[in-house]
């Protein structure tokens, strides 16, 4: 049997390959998930990538995977015709940040059928990183479907906030403040799914 | 795909660690809390799908796919392969995305401070969707290679940077293709960072099959991703 490629960085010049709108050429996706016709709550998921150092990381990029505002994935292994694709691919800026623009998911099936608390699958990439880093988005005014989340509960309490993104309210709109620490004290929680 | 199937595991005997000493700017970059293994869910199962909308009729030609005003200077070469799962079958229709250096030595990125010189016919980035046998192909310059600052005198090997969804989000893969022969793979601590046992799956072979006369070097490089797992049914 074939076993696993290894992975490698994505190093520092992956824009103008994988995030090559800047470059002029169409990329696969961006940061805008959604167009206005799609049905939901539109939101922000805006944040930092940081280092073990407090620094903005600056050359990487972040890719959301996400169901629609029913709990749909665009995929044939849910089988139901969603809203969207769902998928947001960005780079992060010269402060570090990164900018998402979609809608609230809904609540998924777990793999213990009951539902998982409304969630975004991420992933990140950077020069320095040699595979990916999975993580997940989840929403702060989700508390009570936060608590009985199956994956939240195989977190330790004192680390799951790094998983709930805060809800702010704008004149824009609700905006959801989401940091990733690749290390430190308040490393984000990440996957090995 | 049946709902009671789950994928494979990350095998971390063949992926590097996130940290490698010797490659520096994983020092801060890499997590350092252990990762939290999770069941898989639709979340895990599902992923995003691309079609041929997402690529041009010049996208797999980077020969072609960056040309102002001439041929892009350089050895043309021709990289082809399967994208496979871990028991071996295809995985059809997937998008496969590349980027690399130029002839040079030189990224088109805006950060590339590399003073070798770019090349106006030369973008490096392309992609396709493998067929339904799981084969890609790409027509492009072999890479130069490059400095960087690492460590003192510290070159990258020959590579083309590569992409890849498979069929699910837990299928996901950005890895790099090396060629044979190259002597600073020796010295490359993102090579070197892979464990021993699975290095050599990233070094092309060069293929005379492949190799079109009086064209371009042919080099192959199969891509396996993580597989389907089918969990134990209940049979009753």
């Amino acid at each position: 049997m074939p076993k696993q490629t290894p992975s490698q960085t994505v190093g520092p010049y992956f824009a103008y390959g994988l995030t090559p709108q800047p470059y002029g050429r169409p990329g696969i996706a961006d940061g805008r998930i959604v167009n206005e016709t799609v049905p939901g709550e539109r939101i922000i998921v805006t944040g930092r990538v940081i280092d073990g150092a407090g620094k903005p990381v600056i050359d990487s990029m972040i890719e959301i995977w996400q169901a629609d505002a029913q709990g749909r994935y665009a995929h044939p292994a849910d089988g139901r015709e969603a809203d969207f694709h769902g998928f947001g691919r960005t780079g992060t800026d010269e402060t570090g940040t990164f900018r998402i623009e979609t809608v609230k998911p809904g609540s998924v099936t777990g793999s213990d059928a009951r539902p998982q608390a409304p969630h975004l699958n991420v992933t990140v990439f950077a020069r320095g990183m040699p595979n990916h880093a999975y993580t997940r988005i989840y929403f702060s005014d989700e508390s009570a479907a936060n608590e009985s989340d199956a994956v939240l509960g195989l977190v330790d309490a004192g680390r799951r906030g790094t998983l709930i993104a805060a809800r702010q309210e704008t004149a824009g709109g609700p905006v959801y403040r989401f940091d990733i620490n690749l290390q430190g004290d308040a490393e984000t929680v990440f996957f090995d799914p | 795909m049946k709902p009671n199937t789950e994928y494979t595991r990350r095998d971390w005997d063949s992926h590097p660690p996130y940290i490698v000493p010797d490659y520096k700017s994983t020092l801060l970059r890499g997590p350092k809390k252990p990762l939290i293994p999770i069941p898989h869910s639709l979340s895990e199962l599902t992923g995003p799908v691309f079609g041929h909308d997402k690529v041009g009729p010049l996208d797999h030609d980077l020969t072609k796919n960056g040309v102002q005003n001439g041929d892009p200077l350089g050895e043309r070469i021709i990289v082809t392969g399967r994208v496979l799962d871990e028991a071996g079958r295809p995985v059809p229709h997937t998008l496969v995305e590349l980027w690399q250096a130029n002839a040079a030595g030189r990224y088109v990125h805006r950060w590339d401070q590399h003073n070798a010189p770019l090349d106006p016919n030369f973008f490096g980035g392309g992609r396709t969707v493998t067929d339904a046998e799981g084969r890609y192909r790409f027509i492009t310059i072999k890479p130069g290679a490059y400095p960087w600052g690492n460590h003192h005198n510290a070159w990258r090997p020959n590579h083309i940077h590569f992409s890849l969804f498979g069929p699910s989000f837990v299928t996901r893969l950005v890895t790099q293709m090396y060629f044979p022969g190259d002597p600073l793979l020796e010295y490359d601590p993102i090579y070197q960072g892979i464990p021993e046992v699975s290095r050599s799956r990233l070094i092309s072979r060069f293929s005379l099959d492949v190799t079109e006369p009086m064209q371009a070097l042919g080099y192959e490089f199969d891509i396996v991703l993580r597989g389907p797992r089918a969990t134990p049914v209940d049979e009753d």
